[in-house]
């Protein structure tokens, strides 16, 4: 079981945490963050195995993960 | 696992594009050295491109060099301060073009410091010209209609020309366009800097990377162009290790 | 009692540098001034120094800059078209306030030029050969004692400054061998907090950076840099008057020139003219309030210079041309004689 958040603002929408989560519940948000970049967010958080691949894969630190 | 921003990195906002590469390779460099325990006796070397910013974002101490004299720096601050974890972090432009004397030569006389090589085969500050490493037929804002190399020529192959410098004494090529390679090239980053820590030499990792908004395409499309076209022309591996040839 | 070696210059000046303190030096051979980098060579090993023999003379600066920026006496050292070389790297060195001694025994030019002595490169060193605003601290010797000498003032100057200092010399200096003394010197060292050589449990980062893309900011580095121009122009020049008690013709002349025109000046006394030189010895800042005050009693002056004149321009800009200025000049590695001299006295003090 694991806890991922997203400090929003950091996020630029690249989409790149999309393709790297191999449960595929990262998603590109509706919201707009203040740059003005559609951030991503997790869909299921139950669902998620702590691979921290999204966090791997983002650029811009945006992600945290934290085992329970 | 747990993952948390390393203390290796500012909390300033990177300014790179959405899906560029830099900040992946930034974070990498920052955990290494914070894993390793030599965050505090570090000196940066930030050069000119898209990453002329480093020394906002890698948190240690740093110099601003001139276009492609990282390397020269790097060996002055290497020479008067011994004991300090001197790096680089360079473009193609920067490294492999006005830079490709200090780069050799850094090499050559095996100077203990840690050169990180990023290779996005174009230059992405200026917006979009040739790189000594644009690929082949590849277009850009100075090669409109494709590299043409019966006209400019081939492209730069870094670390094979490195492997030939006797000097030189970790080289290797990774990849960040999925987490396996990413993992990878954390791992050759952080040889490089424990290499150094152990006086073992000039090391220098080659990072092959993408730029979506020169390039053209999305990030996730600039990763498939990056697996289909660059992977094979600059081949991933390891092209010199004098510890892995001295047991042999 | 002073004991004293014979030397020649360029050994002098390395030598100067090691009693300043230097322990790092980068540099690349080109005549005139290679026996730098050969007298490094041995000296530096021995003393448990760096020298390194860089890939071009654009490397070597940019190793001064980076063994500068981390807090240590640095220097380089070549002629004329090295100098060229460096232009970048000392553009770099002033906007991000990195001291350091840059020696240029400078050779004919432009271009490849020759090998002879000149001083055509006083634009390049005191209008900044380098782009942007900025000055560099420029010391003339005029003798060996002086290549020792000022060697030691250049560190010291450029440390307490944080302005990149240069040593302009020419090849007759840096090959004639005089007597020099060695006596022990108090060479004054300063501390460096500004310094990019690792945190080490400082509360803050260092940057050494010339960058800024805020122009309000870039002008704010720039007028805090001329502030202290402004403190060396008033604290730091330094000339020697020759004769000047009650000449009417004031030479201005600086290293090997000056030394021509003394000879000239003792010829010229015994034919009765009345004549005198102001030997500028920091050529920026330039000499200007001495210069104003012997415009006030010459009737006219004459530079004497090995190049197509550059400095009468300072001297002009210095009385504000309230007397005529004339120029005594030869160059392309031609050195003037003191015949040729004692012609341009005669010459002005029948105008």
């Amino acid at each position: 079981m694991a806890k991922v958040t997203f400090n929003e603002d950091r996020c630029k929408g690249c989409g790149l945490c999309v393709t790297a989560c191999p449960k595929k519940i990262v998603q590109l948000s509706n919201r707009m963050n203040s740059k003005g970049y559609h951030p991503a967010e997790i869909t299921n958080q139950e669902a998620c195995i702590g691979c921290a691949s999204c966090a791997i894969m983002c650029p811009d630190t945006v992600i945290t993960v934290q085992m329970k | 696992m747990d993952f948390k921003k390393t203390k290796g990195l500012t909390d300033a906002p990177l300014h790179y594009c959405p899906g560029c590469t830099h900040g992946i390779i930034h974070r990498l460099v920052a955990e290494s050295l914070e894993e390793l325990g030599v965050l505090d006796r570090t000196v940066g070397v930030a050069s000119v491109g898209c990453s002329v910013f480093t020394y906002n974002y890698f948190n240690c101490d740093m110099v601003q060099a001139a276009h492609g004299r990282a390397p020269a720096v790097a060996t002055g601050i290497k020479r008067a301060r011994p004991d300090d974890i001197v790096f680089t972090y360079q473009g193609d432009g920067d490294l492999a073009a006005i830079g490709t004397a200090e780069t050799v030569h850094s090499a050559a006389r095996n100077e203990n410091i840690t050169i990180i090589f990023v290779n996005n085969a174009i230059y992405g500050m200026t917006g979009g010209q040739m790189a000594p490493t644009t690929l082949p037929n590849q277009i850009t804002q100075t090669s409109p209609y494709g590299r043409d190399v019966t006209v400019v020529g081939y492209p730069v192959k870094v670390c094979e020309m490195l492997s030939q410098v006797d000097g030189a004494s970790y080289v290797e090529r990774v990849a960040v366009n999925n987490v396996k390679n990413i993992m990878k090239a954390k791992k050759a980053i952080k040889k490089a800097f424990q290499n150094q820590i152990e006086g073992k030499g000039f090391s220098l990792v080659e990072v092959l990377s993408t730029c979506p908004t020169n390039w053209g395409k999305s990030p996730a499309d600039a990763i498939k162009w990056l697996d289909e076209n660059m992977a094979t022309y600059y081949p991933l591996g390891v092209y010199k290790d004098k510890e892995a040839t001295k047991n042999d | 009692m002073a004991e004293k070696i014979l030397m020649k210059g360029n050994e002098a000046l390395a030598e100067a540098a090691i009693t300043a303190g230097c322990r790092h030096y980068f540099g690349y051979p080109i005549t005139p001034q290679t026996e730098v980098a050969a007298y490094m060579a041995k000296r530096m090993p021995k003393i448990g120094g760096t020298f390194l023999q860089a890939e071009s003379e654009v490397a070597a600066i940019n190793m001064v800059l980076g063994a500068a920026a981390a807090g240590v006496r640095s220097m380089t050292s070549s002629s004329s078209p090295g100098i060229s070389l460096k232009s970048e790297g000392i553009s770099y060195m002033a906007g991000c306030e990195v001291p350091a001694l840059i020696v240029n025994v400078e050779r004919g030019g432009p271009g490849l030029g020759g090998i002879q002595p000149s001083q055509s490169d006083y634009f390049q060193a005191t209008k900044g050969g380098g782009h942007g605003d900025y000055h560099l601290i420029v010391l003339a010797p005029a003798s060996v004692q002086e290549m020792y000498s000022l060697t030691i003032k250049g560190f010291e100057l450029a440390d307490n400054y944080r302005v990149p200092t240069m040593i302009l010399t020419d090849g007759t200096i840096g090959q004639m061998m005089e007597p020099v003394s060695l006596d022990a010197v108090e060479v004054k060292q300063f501390d460096k907090p500004w310094a990019a050589c690792g945190q080490r449990g400082r509360d803050h980062r260092n940057i050494i950076n010339s960058l800024s893309l805020s122009p309000e900011e870039l002008e704010q580095w720039n007028l805090n840099r001329y502030a202290r121009y402004k403190v060396i122009e008033e604290k730091e020049p330094m000339y020697e008057e020759y004769m000047m008690d009650d000449a009417e013709i004031c030479i201005v002349a600086f290293g090997i020139a000056a030394r021509v025109s003394k000879n000239a000046i003792v010829e010229a006394r015994k034919k009765g003219l009345k004549v005198g030189m102001i030997r500028p010895i920091t050529l920026w800042p330039f000499p200007t309030k001495a210069l104003k005050a012997a415009a006030e009693k010459c009737k006219a002056f004459i530079s004497v210079e090995l190049s197509m004149g550059q400095m009468i321009d300072d001297v002009k800009l210095a009385i504000e041309c309230k007397k005529p200025v004339y120029l005594c000049n030869r160059t392309g590695g031609v050195i003037v004689s003191s015949n040729e001299v004692v012609a341009k006295i005669e010459e002005v003090s029948k105008m």
